[in-house]
């Protein structure tokens, strides 16, 4: 791309906010009532990261993973890529980030959560309750369509945000498996900038505070 | 401070253009305002071949990229059926539009089920930065769009244009193109630009070009003329910035002296009053704007002292 510098953001925004908002509201519709399922799954790694059994960062990982692959599926290549030529590299993006989680969880078991959990990891169970709980309700508070909410495990924003969530409050820092929710923050804030849309700051602030506790937290272990 | 003399298929009477302007801006009596439109639309000839365009088309910018949604896929094809009822015929896309190509084919589609084929002036762009799979890339587009031929293909942003230009120049030699062309957007390497329209035989160009965003008149438009290139406009309201900063300020007395109803038609009058432009293609996905729009291809344009005094008076608010 030829003088690169003259380009803005908003020129890549191929389709209009409508287009985007009703992508959802016709997703949530096919999909219909999974998002229950998924919701149940995010209450449940809630609770399995205040139990003691040893399987548990297995599971949690497993789950994130299975939510990671059906995004890059069932919504980046089935239905994001018809109005966003992107969204098939998203989807690759979000596959391997699954395939991350599967080697960094449930193969070498290194999501683990301490029982005395730090500050550190209280703020990303806190940021684990605002994704699954929260973040679906924002669009509603902002003035969108209830059938357009983005659910954890089925919209890939609110699983960015618990995934970077689970990152911090597990008690060894995996940072491999950072680098791609943290661009997904960066691509999303950018989409919904150039939109517009009152909540584009949300993803990039969440992206900054992860990486600014997790260099803490390494910091304060060396 | 107007000028009647440009180009229109029919030039109407005084007193036709008040009831012509007077229809456009009726919405119960679209099927007769159709047709008497489309009668007496401006239009201008491609310099390479006479052909005349009305000088209003549509673009698929963002606009028609609505994917599998089949209500919206709807609604995009209600505003094409409104634009060829209102005598519109150049439609543009690109394969960077997403799905722009594949809701411009099920809008023709839908209108070929409804009655005769609509008089489509199907233009579209190659915008891959291979070359070889240039050829691959049209053919896709061209079943989008479900078409025989196209009639233009651009060179879209100039990407690989030392591969794609020999291609589409072979096809139109080969009878499976009309006209060949190349696009850039808000002014991108024009200097590029002017190079390949002075040495290469391209029949079209399309720039960004507005009321104020004018810098294609010093070089672009002048060698446009003088090698009888035509010019279509791309971004006459600034992907909808421009419109919706004018909007808030009231309708000027003279708009009427341009038989201008509303500000997308001095927008796009203005933009198509420049001599050497063929036409200008706003993009929408709302079957009243497409209305309006359709109207700046009818009345009269603005002369010269008419487009300073709307540059001086757009540059003020």
């Amino acid at each position: 791309m030829s003088e690169w510098w003259t380009y803005r953001p908003s020129d890549f925004l191929l389709f209009a906010p409508r287009t985007y908002y009703r992508l959802f509201e016709l997703y949530n519709a096919d999909i219909w009532p999974l998002q229950i399922v998924t919701l149940l799954a995010g209450v449940l790694i809630l609770v399995l990261m205040r139990s003691r059994a040893a399987w548990r960062g297995r599971v949690i990982a497993a789950t994130l993973a299975v939510c990671w692959l059906w995004i890059a599926w069932a919504f980046h290549w089935q239905r994001y890529a018809p109005i966003n030529w992107a969204a098939g590299y998203f989807a690759v993006g979000f596959a391997i980030q699954a395939l991350l989680l599967i080697w960094i969880g449930v193969v070498r078991d290194r999501l683990r959560f301490d029982s005395t959990p730090s500050v550190i990891a209280r703020i990303g169970v806190a940021i684990l309750v605002f994704a699954v709980a929260v973040q679906p309700l924002l669009g509603l508070l902002l003035g969108r369509e209830w059938r357009q909410a983005e659910v954890f495990g089925v919209a890939p924003d609110p699983t960015v945000v618990a995934t970077l969530a689970l990152l911090l409050a597990a008690d060894r820092g995996s940072p491999t498996a950072l680098p791609i929710p943290l661009l997904w923050c960066l691509l999303s804030g950018l989409t919904l900038w150039v939109m517009n849309a009152a909540d584009a700051l949300l993803l990039p602030m969440v992206a900054s505070l992860v990486l600014l506790l997790s260099f803490r937290r390494s910091a304060a272990r060396r | 401070m107007t000028s009647n003399i440009h180009q229109a298929l029919r030039p109407p009477s005084a007193g036709r253009r008040r009831l012509l302007l007077a229809l456009a801006t009726s919405p119960f009596i679209v099927p007769l305002r159709a047709s008497a439109q489309s009668s007496s639309l401006l239009s201008r000839p491609i310099p390479s071949s006479g052909q005349a365009l009305p000088v209003i088309g549509l673009g698929s910018w963002i606009t028609f990229n609505v994917g599998n949604d089949r209500v919206a896929r709807d609604n995009c094809a209600e505003v094409m059926r409104n634009f060829f009822a209102a005598g519109g015929r150049v439609v543009d896309s690109s394969p960077m539009y997403g799905s722009s190509q594949e809701v411009i084919g099920y809008g023709l589609g839908k209108l070929r089920q409804a009655g005769p084929p609509a008089p489509v002036f199907a233009a579209d762009k190659v915008w891959i930065s291979a070359g070889a799979r240039g050829p691959g890339q049209i053919e896709t587009s061209r079943q989008h769009w479900n078409v025989p031929r196209f009639d233009l293909l651009q060179v879209h942003n100039l990407l690989s244009w030392q591969e794609h230009l020999p291609t589409l120049l072979a096809m139109k030699a080969a009878g499976e193109l009309r006209y060949v062309g190349i696009t850039t957007s808000e002014g991108r390497r024009h200097r590029e630009f002017e190079q390949i329209m002075a040495s290469q035989p391209i029949d079209f160009v399309q720039v960004s070009y507005n009321v104020l965003d004018r810098e294609v008149e010093q070089r672009i438009f002048p060698l446009a003329r003088e090698r009888r290139i035509g010019v279509i406009v791309n971004r006459p309201f600034r992907q909808g910035d421009l419109i919706r900063s004018v909007a808030r300020h009231p309708l000027p007395a003279w708009a009427a002296e341009i038989d201008c109803a509303n500000w997308a038609q001095i927008l796009l009058k203005f933009a198509v009053s420049h001599p050497a432009v063929t036409c200008a293609i706003p993009a929408t996905s709302s079957v009243a704007h497409v209305r309006e729009n359709m109207g700046a291809a009818v009345g009269r344009l603005p002369d010269e002292a008419m487009r300073r005094r709307i540059v001086a008076h757009v540059e003020k608010l």
